[in-house]
């Protein structure tokens, strides 16, 4: 049946609006791990020079005529640009970023005699394949650089991928972690949720409503202030270590603050109520006659929770786990305050090459890492259950 | 008046701004807002005002260079003179994003600390990292570095500020290089080897604060038994709420903030008046006993009362064996030690 072109029209502001404000930036955001564009108006010549090199030894003289006519370029040109390329080659070759704003001023006055030369008396540092080749890398405008570092691997000057240095490498195993919390928090949930739902779809009445007016409550209070609650509370002279001080418990203060426990419990409290509402519709969409045709037919109870309810609640089961996992890998905020430096997961690490680095290009790189991730983890779970709606099975 | 006269008016008062703002603008000045800004109100800007007959405008910012890059990228400068931390100043002069600075003018290079000079800005003040203690809770705290990394003598959590900066200077310290060769052997691979193995030998005992008001709150809550600090919060916890915190200055890292004028600013003779005027020894004395920042200009620590002098990083006793940050260095390096140091911290 064709919808009327009406009603298609009348989704066109939502959609103009989701583009305007998610999809674009967003895009636009996660394009910059995949390009790199500070290098080459800077450098233009430089880098087709060096398309033809093979990366072992030093380029030609050529590739050497070019840097010098390129930086000559740069410093009668816009001069903030300099410095914004050499930030870009120092976060692959570190030193960049005094050598490139150094050989421009060098460079600048002429000179006799072979470039090659000229250069290579500024610093010895342009006798280096890898300064070369961290230019060819950045030459753009395409670019898997930001990409293979936040997979922990690096091209060298022949353009061969290779693993990071062992003292340097931390994404893969940052993003294992995210993915062992999520889990964890996953699984945490779905032990506590379960009997919890399975109490709200039973009751009736006054109970029913108060029970999951509970499970609601915190979604009206902010992240921030419910993971700072938990700082007041676990704190070294917190309210639970005084307790249990007082109650002669303990001795000395529990370390309850900073660490893996921390931030599991902050993210369970969070992330439960994903959990309990897919999980209460899907028990309440459960014909409550066909447990009891089970046991009328002498089935034990176990059998029956076995063969008849937990088949019955899986779709529920699925979009809880789903809801909650997804939620739990882009976790910023509670492992930030809550966790120590180890419990930090990938999206700490997006802000901090954001914000306080300013290395957007890996920022973006580590973005599309973690997207991948949770496409991958929501077309594993499309595979194996469906996409079947909680309580329609 | 009916909707089209208002809306000539309207346009009219839209245009004149701009084109006022072109000319004559008030000088304005740019500085990092809070309990500093109000000091520096009333010792600098006031009575910069009275004495000069000049219209002086204040803003706030909080800092990064994509911010100075941007207003002058732009063309919409409305700024004069900023206070920009020293790698800002550093990056900024690269940049060509402020005027050099004329020296005559403020009174010459010899009337500052020598740390204070630079081409593109002069230096307003000094803050230091230094170790602090709760004397309420530990009587006979650390004496130095060698000794906030000895967790046989001081037991417990010790605050480290989370980054590579300062935290590789301090572990060398610690490991026996004296600060004036902390730099060089940082240089080296082998350098930062021997920075992370000492590092390594507490790293179970560092908590990790990522801002400046978290070590006096830690301190305060018993989190942390020895801290890594700014100088400035300790003693305003001290000041203000009652602690009796204890510093201690032997090797401490000192940096500075710096006045800079932006380039292309129209009230450029202004702002060297207004310099000027900061620089003078008489006028920067007021500023310590506000609020605990060393400045600038040489003959200032005759002029202030003893009490305050012992708790700037001016002191003659506390610049003596100190440290200065080395902006050059970590501009070089941030990127690689801090992929490095994240990496370490993570494990």
């Amino acid at each position: 049946m064709r919808r009327p072109v009406g009603a298609a029209l009348l989704t066109a502001p939502l959609l103009l609006f989701l583009l305007v404000t998610f999809v674009a930036p967003i895009g636009a955001f996660l394009w910059r791990g995949v390009t790199d564009d500070e290098v080459r108006p800077v450098l233009p010549r430089t880098v087709v020079a060096l398309a033809s090199w093979n990366g072992t030894g030093t380029p030609g003289e050529e590739a050497f005529a070019a840097l010098v006519e390129d930086l000559r370029a740069a410093r009668s040109g816009d001069r903030g640009a300099i410095p914004r390329a050499a930030a870009r080659l120092n976060a692959d070759r570190p030193g960049f970023r005094g050598l490139l704003p150094m050989t421009a001023r060098r460079v600048e006055a002429p000179f006799e005699g072979s470039a090659r030369a000229a250069v290579l008396a500024i610093s010895a540092e342009w006798g280096q394949p890898e300064t070369w080749g961290a230019i060819a890398r950045a030459g753009g405008p395409m670019s898997s650089f930001h990409v293979l570092a936040a997979l922990d691997l690096r091209r060298d000057a022949t353009g061969a991928v290779r693993q990071a240095p062992e003292d340097t490498r931390v994404f893969r195993t940052v993003l294992l972690r995210s993915l062992w919390i999520s889990l964890l928090v996953t699984a945490v949930c779905l032990a506590l949720g379960w009997p919890l739902a399975w109490l709200i779809a039973t009751s009736r009445g006054l109970a029913a409503t108060l029970l999951l007016a509970a499970v609601m409550l915190p979604f009206w209070i902010s992240l921030v202030v419910r993971t700072a609650a938990w700082m007041v509370l676990l704190q070294r002279e917190g309210i639970v270590n005084a307790a249990l001080q007082a109650g002669g418990i303990i001795e000395t203060p529990l370390p309850l603050l900073m660490n893996r426990f921390a931030v599991v419990l902050g993210m369970v409290h969070i992330l439960l109520p994903f959990m309990v509402l897919p999980l209460v519709a899907a028990f309440r969409g459960l014909d409550p006659r066909l447990p009891r045709a089970a046991a009328s037919l002498g089935a034990a109870p176990w059998r029956v929770f076995l063969r008849v309810t937990l088949p019955l609640s899986l779709p529920g089961v699925g979009a809880g786990c789903i809801l909650v996992f997804i939620q739990a890998l882009g976790f910023y905020v509670t492992p930030a305050l809550l966790g120590g430096p180890n419990d930090q997961m990938l999206a700490w690490f997006v802000g901090f090459y954001a914000t306080r680095s300013v290395n957007w290009g890996l920022a973006a790189a580590l973005s599309i890492v973690l997207l991948v991730a949770v496409g991958l983890c929501v077309a594993l779970y499309g595979r194996l259950a469906g996409f079947r709606r909680p309580g329609a099975a | 008046m009916d909707r089209r006269t208002i809306l000539k008016g309207a346009l009219a008062a839209a245009a004149l701004p701009a084109a006022a703002r072109a000319q004559g603008r008030d000088l304005t000045v740019v500085s990092w807002g809070g309990a500093y800004q109000d000091a520096q109100r009333e010792v600098y800007f006031r009575p910069f005002q009275q004495q000069t007959r000049n219209r002086l405008l204040e803003e706030t910012w909080d800092g990064g260079i994509g911010v100075l890059r941007s207003r002058i990228a732009s063309g919409a400068n409305t700024w004069d003179v900023v206070q920009v931390e020293s790698e800002e100043l550093l990056i900024g002069a690269d940049e060509g994003l402020f005027e050099p600075l004329d020296w005559a003018a403020i009174g010459g290079k010899d009337a500052y600390i020598a740390e204070a000079v630079n081409d593109y800005g002069v230096g307003a003040i000094l803050y230091s990292f230094i170790i602090a203690y709760d004397r309420a809770r530990m009587a006979q705290g650390p004496a130095n570095w060698a000794d906030f990394f000895d967790t046989a003598r001081f037991p417990g959590k010790r605050g480290m500020r989370k980054g590579p900066k300062t935290t590789l200077e301090m572990a060398l310290m610690a490991d026996g290089v004296a600060p004036a060769q902390v730099y060089e052997v940082l240089g080296t691979p082998a350098g930062v080897d021997r920075a992370f193995r000492k590092l390594d030998s507490i790293k179970a005992d560092i908590a990790w604060f990522e801002r400046g008001s978290q070590p006096p709150q830690w301190l305060a809550a018993g989190e942390v038994t020895l801290t890594v600090a700014y100088n400035g919060r300790i003693s305003a916890a001290n000041a203000t709420d009652g602690r009796n915190f204890a510093i201690v200055w032997t090797n401490n890292i000192f940096t500075l903030d710096s006045w800079v004028i932006m380039k292309g600013s129209p009230n450029k003779a202004k702002a060297v008046e207004f310099l000027k005027f900061v620089g003078q020894p008489a006028v920067q004395a007021g500023l310590p006993p506000k609020i605990p920042y060393g400045v600038t200009a040489k003959g200032v620590n005759e002029r202030l009362p003893a009490e305050v002098l012992a708790n700037l990083p001016t002191a003659p006793q506390n610049i003596a064996n100190a440290l200065q940050l080395s902006d050059r260095f970590w501009l070089d390096n941030l990127d690689r030690l801090t992929q490095r140091f994240n990496t370490w911290v993570s494990r």
